[in-house]
């Protein structure tokens, strides 16, 4: 096919459409993405993302999300926003501070640092194998192990693939705040150090989360920054989210404890105009 | 008894209890931080005065060194994974660098809505930070000098009776020209203060 003249160029493009890989997003999901008991037409997007890919989804109070570890070795990390107001953030301190214990799991909530829950976690199918301590790769740790860490390279890092996420919704570099990583696990020994379970697990972990507020949602799938594989190894992670209820007052995750409660009153405040 | 700093003393004041101060701490001074009456923390920033988009990382620090306390020779990470600044020495076993900064938002949440009104060391970072043009976008997580924050076999966490005492000290050695934002910690519902915020020291030597 010549490319030779815009025309040519034209058909060129044209017959790329229809390409399958197997990191991209489907648009629109179709109803071979939606969980069970979900309807099609709910579908809000569903996205592969790459070994070293990143994505970014604007969610509304309600809306559900579902990360799968597709094949046992993703690393998802996540930074969190309330969209209306994006200088309100994930703060991964009072998360665990609030909430008393510094492992996430089902019915943990994801706090602000405006004393408000941003998402909830409805379900986790990875055992609460997950981090809030040891954050983001970057260039530098990156470059340690794997000889280079550029966005352009083999070898991304996390914090530098949040820095393009954050950039699509007019944020910065200042803007990258402690992440959580769902799907490694890190412990706390009795003497402070950290204990490091980071797999591979059997494909298929899922976890699944409710927006509490409007939320941008940012993730990252590198390497763990403590991997101490010598080669680059992670693996794609699937991001489908449909529409859902708000949560309601009876919710039992929103009655779990006084702390996560007075979280839900204060965004439920927040929404009263 | 506190060992002598060596060097000539630049800077030696005394932050009132539940005030802000902030300070450049050039390549190679030492900050001293001195818990003058016991069991006071010291909420603790640190921005890159070259670029300030690079500042302390309390999750780049746990990973380099594996482990949640900070200890004498612990190394004080950035955000893009260089050394800020090293625990040179210090008389308290261990401090804490995953409990956070009090907020009045957060303390609607942790004691009640009673005490949104109070001050918060989050109140004091913004004061301090907003000299230099910083906001609140610009605030991380936090090293808190002094304070008690252990973790449990199930994860449980908390901010515990402290292990500090009258004149007890850290020593922290700049490795690259820095600026320090403190917060002497104003909170009253939990031990970190004694329930009694009061005055620290803090001395820079070069």
């Amino acid at each position: 096919m010549s490319t030779a003249d815009p025309y040519g160029a034209q058909a060129h493009a044209r017959a790329m459409a229809g390409t399958k890989v197997e990191a991209m997003p489907t648009v629109p999901a179709t109803a071979a993405d939606a969980p069970d008991g979900v309807a099609a037409a709910d579908l809000l997007c569903a996205e592969t993302i790459a070994a070293g890919g990143y994505a970014a989804k604007r969610l509304n109070r309600g809306a559900r999300l579902r990360l799968t570890d597709l094949y046992g070795d993703a690393c998802a990390s996540m930074l969190l926003f309330n969209a209306e107001r994006p200088i309100e953030r994930l703060n991964v301190a009072d998360t665990v501070k609030v909430q008393w214990n510094a492992y996430l799991g089902s019915g943990k909530l994801l706090l602000s640092d405006m004393g408000k829950v941003l998402m909830s976690v409805l379900e986790d199918g990875a055992g609460g194998a997950h981090d809030a301590f040891c954050g983001a790769s970057n260039e530098a740790s990156n470059a340690r192990r794997y000889g280079d860490g550029f966005n352009y390279g083999p070898h991304p890092n996390a914090r530098d693939r949040f820095a393009l996420a954050v950039a699509k919704f007019g944020l910065g570099r200042k803007d990258i705040h402690p992440c959580i990583n769902w799907f490694k696990g890190v412990r706390i020994a009795p003497d402070g150090a950290t204990v490091l379970n980071l797999g591979p697990y059997a494909a298929g972990r899922a976890v699944t989360f409710r927006a509490e507020m409007d939320v941008i949602v940012v993730l990252a799938n590198c390497p763990h920054v403590l991997d101490p594989r010598p080669d680059y190894r992670v693996t794609p992670v699937d991001a489908t989210a449909w529409r859902g209820a708000p949560t309601p007052e009876d919710d039992p995750i929103r009655n779990a404890t006084p702390e996560g409660l007075r979280a839900f009153l204060n965004v439920e405040e927040d929404l009263r105009r | 008894m506190m060992p002598e700093l060596p060097g000539r003393t630049v800077v030696d004041v005394v932050v009132p209890a539940r005030a802000p101060w902030d300070h450049v701490v050039r390549k190679g001074q030492t900050l001293r931080i001195v818990d003058l009456e016991g069991n006071q923390a010291v909420d603790f920033l640190m921005y890159a005065l070259a670029d300030d988009a690079e500042r302390y990382s309390a999750q780049d620090t746990i990973a380099a060194q594996g482990n949640i306390f900070l200890r004498e020779g612990s190394v004080l990470m950035s955000n893009e994974g260089r050394p800020m600044a090293v625990v040179t020495g210090t008389s308290v076993a261990y401090h804490d660098t995953i409990g956070g900064a009090c907020s009045c938002e957060s303390n609607t949440l942790r004691y009640g809505h009673h005490t949104k009104a109070q001050h918060a060391c989050v109140e004091n970072f913004l004061q301090a930070n907003s000299r230099w043009g910083r906001g609140k976008r610009d605030m991380v997580s936090n090293i808190n000098w002094f304070m008690n924050v252990p973790v449990e076999a199930d994860g449980a966490l908390g901010i515990v009776d402290g292990i500090s005492a009258p004149g007890l000290y850290v020593d922290i050695r700049a490795e690259m020209d820095l600026v320090a934002i403190v917060s002497n910690c104003p909170q009253i519902n939990n031990p970190c203060n004694g329930f009694n915020p009061t005055p620290v020291r803090m001395i820079i030597v070069e």
